[in-house]
């Protein structure tokens, strides 16, 4: 018949052509969830705070001038630059960062042994490895806490074994939020890795030790670029909710652990909320997060040229 | 008489249970190409990848010029690998794949570039350099698991199954092509297949493998001309296996009774006589007869057109089924369905094997 799809060209055409209605649904979603909410806090960020929350439409500056600029108590000095946001955004970048490199060290080992299991024990592994993240992110913030507090099961059962002589003194410091981080998005990391791994060719790993590839070199020569996509996707997966996490610094940081999730959280609650302020810092953050993404779109198509 | 490359000494592989290989022992000489040919399962892919170094011998020693490499890793072995699936680095470009070996090894970037760009010039693919494997056609990439195989000169090329993911015209051209690499470069090939017809128009010597079991080892003429057994007839090209009763055997021929009455004196690799033999004929090697000359008396069944040939189907008098294959000449004149029809054995069709 003439109307049969002669070859694959075509017959891709056909999926495409049905793949673009089905894609509807995602489109309005994305739309209404996501773009309108977005456009909603760029407007918020230029108008006028009201002082018991809330906005007055009138276009203002203010949020972002109250940023990055110190005008004194009463705005009538001239302007230098305010650290107290900046020092805040830069102690999150560096603990969401270095949350990821600690997810990337223990996940990708996991995500490998996994992978390399048979496959009935990789659902139980994958499953094991899940089902904590069944219950609820705050719970399991609070339970951290209770387990990492001076009066807690860590420090009890150290003392109790003598290998210290009195609490460690975690809670409320840099290095609990960085567990907190770390424990909250482990497996965004792991479930990414294992996914590229799974796919993992391991006729390349015996091609490399047939061409005089040892361990180490076959690990960063042949596996590593080759899963790449899913170390990526894992590090994008971590580091993005990590930049914008509150739960963590607030439970179990003090108030030198302070990062850009907890100032955007502070914003629209309670009297003390400032709007304007709140959405031009998560306009400000979502900028970082663009920039970081775009680059690394820009060298990967960069590479898929050369 | 050159010299012996790899000398497998009765290696012995066992996965769990299973043993996989049954005290293997074969030597390989230089500038050979070797073929291990066998059904899937036979153990062929497994002696390879013991070989190799991919997989760990459960006894026996694999000695390369003497020495045993058994102990050794893969990456301490100076053998290399063409994959089935080629197993080419797909983030790396076809000239760094085929550097990939040089630089392990501890060449310069531009020695390694040199080199790495010689080999594709063998394969005839130096105009893609700067591609990825995905880029390439099946073909390509199987030019490009060559080159880099070869790049480092190995002692031994290890070959499994590489023409098995081509289609049909490419796999007849590149055999021709292989065998004359093999010839240029000097490098003994150890070459994994189960297609006879491959096995046969390349190999230099040929060790057909079942069950884990080395069966005959040798010239591609000897293996289909004087197969050692009945398995070996059977499965290299095709044969008629009939069961016979043998009147005696002397100085490798033997004598035997053929179904109507009729005695052959036909060759045989058994030395001491046996009670019943398996006689193999050849179709090809049998002709039709008037019934007065005939060695053998069927009724045709069937036949079968194939272009150049025309494949009677016949049946014994005992209902045992036979085939005859007929050259497709204008002459030919075939016999009507259930007719008897005289069957003259020509010489080197027979030959008996153990039952």
């Amino acid at each position: 018949m003439a109307a049969m799809a002669p070859g694959g060209a075509s017959s891709s055409e056909i999926y495409k052509g049905n793949a673009s209605r089905l894609l509807l649904p995602t489109w309005v979603v994305i739309g209404v969830f996501l773009l309108v909410p977005v456009a909603l806090m760029a407007t918020y960020s230029f108008l006028t705070k009201e002082f018991r929350g809330g906005v007055i439409w009138e276009f203002s500056l203010a949020a972002y001038d109250q940023f990055f600029l110190n005008r004194g108590l009463f705005g009538d000095e001239p302007p230098r630059i305010e650290w107290t946001y900046i020092t805040i955004f830069w102690r999150s970048i560096w603990q969401a960062g270095l949350a990821t490199l600690l997810c990337l060290l223990i996940g990708f080992p996991t995500a490998w042994f996994i992978a390399t299991r048979e496959a009935r024990m990789r659902t139980v592994w994958l499953l094991i490895v899940t089902v904590p993240y069944w219950v609820n992110l705050l719970i399991r913030t609070v339970s951290m806490k209770f387990l990492i507090r001076d009066e807690g099961p860590l420090n009890a059962m150290l003392l109790w074994s003598g290998l210290i002589d009195q609490p460690l003194g975690l809670i409320n410091t840099n290095l609990a939020v960085q567990l907190g981080l770390f424990y909250s998005y482990l497996p965004f990391m792991v479930l990414p890795i294992y996914a590229a791994v799974e796919r993992y060719d391991f006729a390349l790993s015996e091609a490399a030790a047939d061409l005089y590839a040892g361990r180490w070199t076959t690990l960063r020569l042949v596996i590593l670029p080759v899963v790449k996509p899913g170390l990526i996707a894992g590090c994008i997966l971590v580091f993005v909710p990590s930049l914008g996490a509150f739960l963590a610094p607030d439970l179990l940081g003090g108030a030198k652990s302070f990062m850009i999730g907890s100032l955007i959280e502070e914003q629209f609650k309670g009297a003390a909320g400032n709007w304007p302020f709140g959405a031009a810092a998560a306009m400000i953050l979502m900028s970082i997060v663009m920039v970081v993404l775009l680059v690394y779109a820009r060298s990967q198509t960069r590479e898929a040229k050369a | 008489m050159t010299g012996t490359v790899i000398n497998i000494d009765r290696v012995v592989k066992r996965f769990g249970t299973f043993t996989a290989l049954h005290e293997v022992s074969l030597d390989i000489a230089e500038n050979e190409f070797f073929t291990l040919l066998g059904p899937s399962g036979c153990g062929k892919t497994t002696l390879l990848r013991c070989i190799a170094g991919f997989e760990p011998v459960s006894g026996g020693q694999i000695r390369l010029h003497g020495e045993d490499i058994a102990p050794l890793p893969p990456f301490k072995r100076p053998v290399n690998t063409v994959f089935q699936h080629y197993a080419l680095f797909p983030h790396m470009t076809v000239l760094e794949n085929v550097m990939f070996g040089l630089q392990r090894l501890g060449w310069s970037v531009v020695d390694a570039e040199g080199r790495a760009k010689q080999a594709l010039e063998l394969v005839h693919l130096s105009q893609f350099l700067k591609r990825r494997p995905g880029q390439l056609s099946g073909g390509q990439q199987q030019r490009v698991a060559l080159a880099r195989a070869l790049a480092p000169e190995p002692k031994v090329l290890l070959l499994d199954e590489p023409l098995s993911a081509l289609d049909l015209k490419l796999r007849q051209a590149v055999r021709m092509e292989l065998k004359q690499i093999q010839r240029e470069t000097g490098i003994a090939f150890v070459f994994v297949t189960h297609d006879q017809e491959e096995a046969l128009t390349m190999s230099d010597r040929i060790a057909v493998m079942s069950d884990g079991h080395v069966q005959q080892i040798g010239a591609p003429r000897e293996i289909y001309e004087a197969p050692a057994n009945r398995f070996v007839a059977d499965f290299i090209g095709e044969t008629n296996l009939i069961e016979v009763p043998v009147l005696g055997i002397s100085d490798g021929m033997a004598e035997v009774s053929l179904p109507g009455g009729r005695a052959l004196r036909c060759p045989t690799p058994l030395s001491r006589a046996v009670g019943q033999g398996v006689l193999s004929l050849r179709p090809e090697r049998i002709d039709l007869c008037p019934a007065s000359e005939a060695d053998l008396t069927v009724i045709a069944t069937d036949q079968v057109y194939l272009g150049t040939d025309i494949q009677l189907k016949a049946q014994l008098a005992g209902g045992q089924e036979m085939t005859v294959r007929l050259q497709n000449a204008e002459a030919t004149r075939l016999p009507e369905r259930g007719t008897e029809v005289g069957l003259k054995l020509e010489a080197g069709a027979a030959r008996l094997l153990s039952a």
